[in-house]
């Protein structure tokens, strides 16, 4: 997975694309995700991360994550190698 | 150290140079409490999904309709329309505030001398009345609206086999300015039609002309064309008292008030666009005020506003299935209640508000039913907070067509409570189940066994 290092991410949830000129807004939980994924952090280390500081269940969180991904693959902000 | 709140992540792609909602935060808050019953212990005691009626907003919403009129006009009389919702609680609260009952079938009339309503305060409409029924009707003098020629001369018919003399009026349609225009109901005023019926009802002489009815369509949003129909019903008035001195008792200017839901499409939101009732008085009763009709014999005002007098007053809450993501990358929500419950989400965007806190951050999602059926679509795309399976959520301004329009449909009919004034809930019909419905079926004897 190719994440794009140019992102812009603020952290009152903002998120601009340099490459396309897109803008895109987040949650929370979806900054940190994001955040996550551009200093590399693996998928097992992100639930983790998450699941210690979130009241929820591991399943929730993987199902979430992978949704996610694919939300960022559509709109381009990652990419499978 | 103490866990955060958890919420699944989500992103929203900004659409610049456009004005956008997504990813904005919302404006709205949780409904915790309805009539400050906690929604939570309803859905505990009562099931999910559950109907849920505030008595209170029955009554307010009444007393302001009817105020908007008494504060113009002198003689003004609401019927309740039974098709809207008859319940018979909610009939009873109705009558109780002392409106009439406005039925249009067999089944109706029988609802409504059964809630304790004098036969002579029974409005009865619609093209469907058996002879028996209008039997019934002309024994108890209710007053009986005229939809044809065929049911005007059974109507007579029946006048000579009973030696009684029928009240009747007509129901009139006509051009009002809007569309669509109800012109399958009645007789047309345009062409003449309507004119011709009161000429025969008063020649005949067997039968007691009352009123004049018109219902020009649901929903409407332009108050003037109110207006336009009381001065087309006031024209007949006055002519037929300059032809025989008779003066008509009433004018039935019939429902049609929009309620505050969203329609399908609309830019903007219903509480926004819709008339109020001080507009809709204002334009129904200065088109009598100002017609040739004399002061005294101003007739009485009947209105049979259903939707607007009791969509407010009405909730449905249920409980979210899953959530979706599907195949294009939208958002799905399924949730436990369907079009088989809500009928009117084929014309309104009804608002589904989350029944505990969420954050400011909102997701375009489709909402479906559960019915395994592709017309099972509660909201098509809507900008919606963050929910999860299990979450509770209020479906608010549903309380008309849909508890009466509503379908057995792959599931069966859940409870419905009503709150008092006082805050005490109540159970106003049973939850439907199996054994209800196996009541009506018969099996034939080759069919007992099925091996
Ligand atoms: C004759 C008549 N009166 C009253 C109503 C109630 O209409 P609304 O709910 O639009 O006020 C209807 C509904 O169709 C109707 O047909």
């Amino acid at each position: 997975m190719n994440i794009n290092k140019n992102l812009a991410i603020s952290e009152n949830g903002f998120v601009f694309d340099p490459n396309t000129g897109e803008s895109f807004s987040l949650n929370p939980v979806g900054v940190e995700i994001l955040s996550y994924l551009k200093s590399n952090m693996s998928k097992d280390k992100i639930v983790k991360t998450l699941l210690k500081k979130y009241d929820t269940d591991e399943i929730t969180i993987e199902k979430n994550y992978l949704e996610f991904l694919t939300m960022l693959r559509e709109y381009r902000l990652i990419e499978n190698e | 150290m103490k866990k955060l709140a958890y919420e699944r992540p989500i992103i929203n792609k900004l659409n610049t140079g456009m004005p956008n909602k997504f990813g904005m935060k919302t404006e709205y808050l949780p409904i915790t409490h309805i009539d400050e019953v906690s929604v939570k212990e309803i859905i505990e005691k009562h099931g999910s999904p559950v109907y849920v009626l505030s008595e209170k907003n029955i009554r307010a919403t009444y007393r302001k309709a009817k105020k908007s009129f008494t504060t113009r006009y002198p003689k003004v009389q609401f019927a309740w329309s039974y098709k809207t919702n008859y319940l018979n609680a909610v009939c009873r609260v109705f009558h109780q505030e002392g409106s009439w009952a406005e039925v249009v079938s067999g089944f109706e009339y029988n609802k409504a001398i059964a809630n304790g309503i004098s036969g002579d305060h029974i409005i009865f409409n619609g093209p469907d009345k058996s002879v028996s029924y209008l039997t019934t009707a002309i024994n108890n003098g209710s007053l009986i609206h005229i939809d044809n020629y065929d049911e005007l001369y059974t109507i007579i018919d029946l006048t000579e086999k009973l030696e009684k003399t029928p009240k009747v009026a007509i129901r009139v349609n006509m051009d009002t300015g809007i569309f669509p225009q109800w012109s399958r109901f009645g007789f047309n005023y345009d062409n003449g039609e309507a004119w011709d019926a009161l000429n025969r009802i008063l020649i005949n002489g067997n039968l007691e002309l009352v009123g004049l009815h018109a219902h020009i369509g649901t929903y409407i949003l332009t108050a003037t064309a109110y207006t336009v129909a009381g001065t087309k019903l006031a024209d007949l008035a006055t002519r037929v008292k300059e032809k025989y001195n008779y003066v008509i008792q009433y004018i039935d200017f019939g429902g049609g008030f929009a309620s505050k839901n969203t329609l399908i499409g609309a830019y903007l939101p219903g509480t926004d666009t819709c008339p109020t009732f001080d507009d809709y008085a204002e334009a129904i009763t200065s088109s009598i005020i100002n017609s040739n009709i004399k002061p005294e014999d101003f007739p009485t005002i009947i209105l049979e506003s259903g939707r607007a007098l009791i969509d407010d007053a009405g909730y449905i809450l249920g409980t979210v299935l899953a959530n979706k993501r599907l195949a294009d990358g939208s958002r799905s929500m399924v949730i436990n209640v369907g079009v088989n419950l809500l009928f009117t989400s084929f014309w309104y965007e009804h608002k589904i508000t989350p029944a505990q806190k969420f954050s400011p951050y909102t997701e375009h999602t489709s909402v479906y039913g559960p019915l395994c059926m592709n017309i099972d679509v509660i909201r098509k795309s809507a900008d919606l907070p963050i929910m999860k399976k299990g979450d509770n959520f209020v479906i608010s301004r549903v309380g008309a067509y849909n508890m009466t329009q509503w379908m057995q449909f792959i599931t069966l009919r859940p409870r419905i409570v009503m709150i008092d004034p006082g805050g005490k809930v109540h159970v106003i019909r049973e939850a439907e189940t199996n054994k209800d419905f196996d009541l009506f079926e018969k099996i034939p004897d080759y069919l007992t066994k099925i091996n």
